[in-house]
């Protein structure tokens, strides 16, 4: 009897193709949807989290003004050369220390301008910020003491001004500076926000504060701590040596802040958790709507069905039969949709990955949730309604409206 | 588990008791139907009493409104009265259960519906083969079956046809092939003829003269035309729910 009912409920299938494929088509959606979101959010995290990591764990950055937004950022003093040195001589757990300033400039070079951000620093900005010297050569000593007017170009500042040209040894004008160019960067391409990492340059900080700034003020330092282990003690140090340069008394707030990359990437993280919630709730929405539409199509046939079942109580079925039956075609359409929407779901986030050049990873607990969730759906909204209808007199079946 | 209703005891009635061996094919006692509630209330059977015996060829007639319907379904077990008892072979249906009502269908009954009832979007020959598919008949015989039983009413062309495809008239004879293809005890026929036309009415009732005389299936034949009802060995008119007379037939 099970093999005839599963031949019954398969012929049953086929010849309500229609409502068949929209079944199966919901329940497609709904799954794959779900698959594809999560995998998608899980991806971007994945590459957040690795792009963080490759900055460097042991960076710190210093910057005047406080944590908080308000009067006392704006009234902070900034930081200035006497600083940076007192930390390279004083915090015995940091290794490199870059001091940098920056601000937009428009540059020349014959009759191609571009804008773009310039920053003064050292040589161990390139090593701090893991950026490559491509072409040519970062700073020489004599070039960082003098403040000589060289530059390094970011490659997106290289392809605006000289496109497949040479640049090294050509002259370019910097705000209202002429300037050598010494050293092009390798390119870091777009970061996980979207910004261009290469659209900048770089000169001495000497030159950079005496010919483009016009004052001595230092941006932010970029610090690396000896290793990761030391990132905290690094900061603490650092934060103690500030607090009592900038005499801040105890129980004052800092006017100035220390962010270590943990940090950084906390923040990051709490945003692309916001971002797989955000994903997930997409998801379950989708999920939600296939699974209406399931019901839809289900409650929509309701009539013929509750007929048909009538049809076959008359001629002598009992309603365990044919409730058995409507048990095996919901099952049957769900399973083969859930699926389809697996494989359809995993196809579209690895595509999608691949595209965004995320890694792929798949979470099996969503594609076990997001099948059960979609093939209880199906099973209860086709099984349901027959179960009612089997137990009605099979007049009342035959009659239903 | 079955319902095979051959009861030992014969019922007897309270003032004719009777002596037989097997109790009659089916009596109804004082059956009443009613739908709806106080001003609403109508009673399609009110205190309906039949006697049928095997072999008989009943036809049931009555002004529209007047109980036939309802009295069919009652019969085929397709519906559940709600006064007075129906007795099948002896056995009350009242106190079957669900199963067991599908049961004594499946084994013992065939039924055409007025409205035909076939499944949509399935060919002629498989709509005859499912009351075969519950009785577990195997495919070539259960093909083999249906295909004489659509001979029968002379749609062996069209086998394959859905209903769609058929004329109202094709789709009465596929539903009567498939109430025959059991070989019932009994078929209940709704209006069979009620959509053909005259050469055909006439096919299909001698198509039944003959079920019921060489295969010995008792019918009842709900019909409107007397001249139909002219085929029956027997013909019972309904008034208001009630039987309000019943003749036998010389053929
Ligand atoms: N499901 C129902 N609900 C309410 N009234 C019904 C229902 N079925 C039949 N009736 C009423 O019962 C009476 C008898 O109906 P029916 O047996 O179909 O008559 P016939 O077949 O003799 O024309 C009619 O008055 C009809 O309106
Ligand atoms: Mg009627």
């Amino acid at each position: 009897m099970i093999w005839a009912t599963l031949l019954m409920a398969l012929r049953e299938i086929r010849r309500n193709t229609m409502r068949s494929i929209l079944t199966t088509l919901g329940i497609v959606i709904g799954v794959g949807s779900v698959i594809a979101m999560v995998t998608l959010g899980r991806g971007a995290t994945a590459k957040i989290t690795a792009e963080i990591s490759n900055m460097g764990t042991n960076l710190l950055i210093v910057m005047p003004g406080s944590d908080r937004r308000g009067p006392t950022s704006a009234s902070a003093p900034p930081l200035k050369i006497d600083d940076v040195k007192a930390i390279e001589r004083e915090v015995s757990a940091v290794d490199k220390v870059a001091p940098t300033a920056s601000r937009a400039a428009l540059i020349v070079y014959g009759n191609k301008n571009w804008n773009t951000g310039v920053t003064g620093s050292n040589n161990e900005f390139f090593t701090v910020r893991r950026y490559a010297i491509e072409r040519g050569a970062s700073f020489s000593d004599a070039q960082l003491l003098s403040g000589a007017p060289v530059c390094v170009l970011g490659a997106t500042v290289r392809k605006e001004l000289f496109g497949q040209g040479d640049p090294l040894g050509a002259a370019i004008r910097v705000g209202a500076v002429s300037c050598t160019v010494v050293g092009v960067l390798a390119s870091k391409g777009m970061s996980t926000f979207g910004s261009d990492q290469d659209d900048f340059l770089v000169m001495p900080l000497a030159a950079f504060q005496r010919r483009v700034a016009g004052n001595y003020d230092i941006g932010a330092v970029f610090v690396s701590a000896t290793s990761d282990k030391l990132t905290t003690k690094a900061k603490q140090q650092i934060e103690a040596l500030m607090r009592e340069r900038r005499r801040i008394a105890p129980g004052q707030l800092n006017d100035f802040r220390v962010q270590d990359m943990k940090e950084i990437s906390d923040t990051l993280g709490s945003v692309t958790g916001a971002l797989t919630a955000l994903l997930g709730g997409i998801a379950a929405v989708s999920l939600l709507v296939g699974g209406i539409g399931i019901m839809n199509i289900m409650l929509v046939s309701v009539t013929e069905r509750t007929r048909e079942i009538g049809v076959r109580l008359a001629i002598g079925a009992r309603g365990g039969e044919v409730l058995l039956q409507f048990l095996v075609e919901a099952i049957t359409l769900s399973t083969l949709g859930g699926m389809l929407g697996i494989v359809f779901g995993l196809a579209i986030s690895y595509v999608a990955t691949r595209a965004l050049k995320m890694p792929f990873m798949v979470l099996p607990d969503i594609v076990v949730i997001a099948f059960a969730f979609s093939a209880t759906v199906g099973v209860a909204f086709g099984f349901l309604p027959a179960r009612k209808a089997s137990r009605l007199n099979p007049i009342d079946a035959l009659r239903h409206e | 588990m079955s319902a095979a209703p051959s009861g030992p005891h014969a019922p007897s009635a309270p003032s004719a008791p009777r002596e037989e061996a097997v109790a009659p094919l089916i009596e109804l006692r004082d059956v009443w139907k009613t739908y709806g509630h106080d001003e609403s209330e109508v009673h399609a059977l009110a205190g309906a009493s039949l006697h049928i015996d095997d072999g008989e060829f009943v036809a049931v007639m009555g002004a529209s409104g007047s109980g036939k319907s309802t009295c069919l379904n009652v019969l085929g077990c397709l519906d559940q009265p709600t006064g007075g008892q129906y007795l099948f072979r002896g056995v009350d249906v009242g106190k079957l259960n669900a199963d067991q009502l599908a049961l004594l269908r499946r084994s013992y009954l065939g039924f055409v519906f007025q409205g035909f009832n076939l499944l949509a979007r399935t060919s002629a020959v498989e709509n005859v083969e499912l009351p075969l598919i519950y009785r577990r008949v195997g495919h070539a015989e259960r093909r083999r079956r249906a295909m004489k039983a659509l001979d029968e009413v002379g749609l062996a062309s069209r086998a394959t046809h859905t209903p769609a495809e058929l004329s109202g008239g094709q789709q009465q004879r596929v539903a009567i092939a498939r109430a025959i293809v059991t070989d019932p005890q009994m078929l209940l026929a709704d209006e069979p003829t009620g959509n053909l036309d005259s050469a055909r009415k006439a096919d299909i009732m001698n198509l039944l003269v003959e079920l019921n005389r060489k295969r010995q299936i008792t019918i009842v034949m709900v019909t409107h035309e007397s001249d139909m009802a002219e085929y029956a060995t027997r013909i019972v008119h309904f008034h208001d729910g009630k039987v309000d007379s019943d003749r036998r037939v010389e053929r």
